[in-house]
């Protein structure tokens, strides 16, 4: 089942009273998730993620705007009759139920016709957990297994009902970074094998890439961009976007377009085609830069980095809107610190934004395709 | 021992030394006090050694008449007074707005001192030839008969006790009681919510089991208080508790020390250790309850 935002704005009275007024948490969302797909949202700590996911489940409800599930408007149903299952942050489990009465919990609610007898609630209690692979583990408390474990207890709650959407806040924030890569695969292979439309929110970038459909990035209670990973990763809407994405973060630097060319300092790195003269941000992602003795742009290393597989330099240059240059090279490139070094760039990974309203220019390359 | 070992107990020592001639040597002597049997506090001498003190406490009216007052005390408030703090604090929970006015006020009578609230109750029940008393006034209003609640039959006198221990145990277990249920994980009611869980449901499968080692630490100190109440009594029935019949352990033990017909130290330390006995048991058997709850754990 889809998940249809239309226009939706959250406002909450400002918590200083001092002040005022109020906050806007969400404004003006429109989104459309498509049915049995998993949607990544993401944005800085703030941008209104949980309020946004807060009122698909219904805890909050919007100021303005409307929730659909499929062709049901759902804006004004309470969260009981929206059939979602929510993993919260801090996973919310019953600290004083076993994991098995914790993931029966939700069942046991069931009244009327949907009742369900003992037996029917523990062969779904029992699906659900092995499904998370914590079957071994179901008379257990939650103080008494690891926060992974817990993790999964709370998905297993949440799914255990047959949601129709199942919405995941930040859940991998508290599990290390072992923990965490293993768990969000186990994320996107229960989502898969359950086809349950799911919105997954999380302020790190690599995990949504990783694993979402298509991702959301949000700043400021304001969508930026939706796409696959890789188009929005390869084709920023603006400054924000190409920032946010991709580690080693993209190297911005102050230039001018002039006459067609870009220029970096007193270096005319490459020709854009069809862009009028203006100052501009260059973004240059790590991985555009290519050594080339008489590559056109310069920049002084200060150290090399050399990380497993990759190697990266770390430079310096004048222009630069940020501490270092980062660029990854291939790993048996190797300079002395101090020497200044040359490259050409690959125009794929180069990405133009105005200096003013911080949006994407775009210009021609060599092979007709827009950039 | 080693050395860190001996450490500890070096630190350890001034809090040994005072508990030990605060709690514990009197402990002993008043355990000793109880089976020595005639002592005679002006020779300091005594007959013999045995249980004639324990007996003698058993069959005085007086000690059986405070063992049921404070038996019905203890019975009656502890449990009411916690259900009405549970009632109280769930109401202020769900009024945020107020909470903070309301907690204060809720919170005076535990700052007001004994004796003026026992003041106050008078004035609410006692007759005097001047006025009936505000109750009464209440009573006679919806054609109810006249009571003397001060000086009349004893379970007047009981309900004007229980009410008042009731009264002045509230804000205690009001403040106690709501820091519990703010303490508990809004996120829980939120998961629940989702989930479709009914209120009450949430109450007695979420708040309730929450909350509970705070429930466990108040029925223990209130069974506790309840037992060794006398203040209270004194506050409204005066000095002279046996002759209103309302006389508890403790002021049972006061009175042969002290009373009018005191000067029986034997009588009052075998009284004081046949309390001391009741209120370990209850003690113990609210800890070993307490155990088997998940939450304490
Ligand atoms: N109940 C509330 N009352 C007032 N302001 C709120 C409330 N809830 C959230 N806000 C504000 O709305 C904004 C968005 O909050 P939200 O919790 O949605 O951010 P978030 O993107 O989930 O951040 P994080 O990644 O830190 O969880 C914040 O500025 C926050 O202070
Ligand atoms: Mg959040």
């Amino acid at each position: 089942m889809k998940i249809v935002l239309d226009n939706l704005t959250k406002r909450f009275p400002n918590r200083d009273k001092k002040i005022g007024g109020e906050i806007t948490a969400v404004s003006h969302f429109d989104l459309e998730v498509p049915d049995g797909k998993l949607v990544g949202l993401l944005g800085p700590s703030g941008c209104g993620k949980s309020t946004a996911l807060n009122m698909i489940c219904g805890l909050e409800i919007p100021t303005e705007g409307k929730v659909f599930f499929g062709d049901d408007d759902v804006t004004n149903l309470p969260p009981e009759n929206r059939g979602v299952g929510m993993v919260f942050q801090s996973y919310a489990l019953y600290p004083h139920l076993t994991v098995r009465e914790n993931i029966r919990f939700p069942l046991e609610n069931l009244r009327g016709a949907a009742k369900l007898s003992k037996q029917v609630m523990n062969e779904k209690v029992e699906e659900a957990a092995k499904l998370v692979q914590i079957s071994h583990l179901l008379e257990r408390r939650p103080g008494e297994i690891s926060g992974g474990q817990q993790q999964r207890v709370a998905i297993a709650r949440a799914l255990v009902k047959l949601p129709r959407v199942l919405l995941l806040d930040e859940p991998l924030s508290n599990l290390d970074a072992r923990l965490r890569l293993a768990t969000r695969e186990e994320i996107r292979r229960i989502q898969t094998e359950t086809g349950i439309t799911t919105v997954f929110v999380t302020h790190d970038q690599e995990e949504a890439m990783s694993i979402s459909d298509l991702i959301v990035l949000m700043k400021d209670g304001v969508k930026q961009q939706v796409g696959k990973s890789q188009e929005v990763y390869e084709d920023p809407a603006n400054l924000f976007v190409a920032k946010f994405l991709g580690t080693p973060a993209i190297n911005v630097f102050k230039g001018e377009v002039i006459d067609g060319n870009l220029w970096i300092g007193e270096e005319n790195v490459l020709p854009v085609p069809g862009v009028k003269d203006c100052k501009v941000y260059a973004g240059i992602r790590p991985e555009g830069f290519i050594p080339d003795e008489n590559g056109p742009f310069s920049a002084d290393v200060i150290r090399i980095e050399v990380l497993g597989r990759d190697t990266s330099v770390v430079a310096s240059n004048p222009c630069l809107d940020g501490e270092t240059v980062r660029a990854i090279v291939s790993s048996d490139y190797n300079v002395p610190a101090g020497k200044s070094v040359h490259f050409s760039l690959k125009p794929k990974c180069v990405h133009l934004f105005d200096q003013e309203s911080e949006e994407r220019i775009r210009y021609e390359r060599k092979d007709g395709k827009k950039l | 021992m080693n050395r860190s070992n001996s450490k500890a107990f070096l630190y350890l020592l001034p809090a040994f030394i005072f508990l030990g001639i605060f709690m514990v040597y009197p402990l002993f002597d008043v355990m000793i006090y109880s089976v020595e049997e005639g002592y005679n506090s002006a020779s300091q001498t005594f007959r013999g050694v045995g249980l004639y003190n324990y007996s003698y406490v058993l069959r005085d009216p007086y000690f059986l008449q405070a063992l049921k007052n404070t038996f019905i005390l203890v019975i009656i408030t502890v449990p009411v007074s916690t259900l009405i703090a549970l009632l109280i604090s769930l109401g202020l929970m769900s009024i945020p707005k107020f909470k903070d006015l309301f907690q204060t006020i809720f919170f005076l009578p535990y700052v007001t001192n004994t004796l003026a609230v026992g003041l106050v109750f008078m004035i609410l029940f006692k007759k005097t030839p001047y006025s009936e008393g505000f109750v009464n006034l209440i009573l006679s209003f919806f054609g109810g008969p006249s009571i003397d609640f001060i000086e009349g039959p004893y379970w007047a006198k009981m309900t004007v006790m229980c009410f008042y221990t009731i009264w002045i145990v509230l804000p205690f277990k009001i403040l106690i009681l709501t820091s519990a249920l703010a303490s508990v994980d809004p996120m829980l009611y939120k998961a629940a919510k989702i989930d479709g869980t009914s209120d009450w449901r949430i109450f007695h499968k979420i708040t309730l089991p929450m909350i509970s080692p705070m429930i466990f630490y108040l029925i223990i100190t209130g069974f506790i208080g309840a037992f060794k109440a006398y203040s209270d009594e004194v506050a409204i029935f005066g000095t002279n508790l046996n002759a209103a019949g309302m006389n508890t352990i403790v002021g049972y033990v006061y009175d042969m020390l002290y009373g009018n017909s005191g000067g029986y130290p034997s009588y009052a330390a075998a009284a004081a250790l046949i309390l001391f006995a009741i209120v370990l048991t209850i003690t113990v058997i609210n800890l070993i309850v307490s155990r088997k709850n998940p939450v304490t754990q």
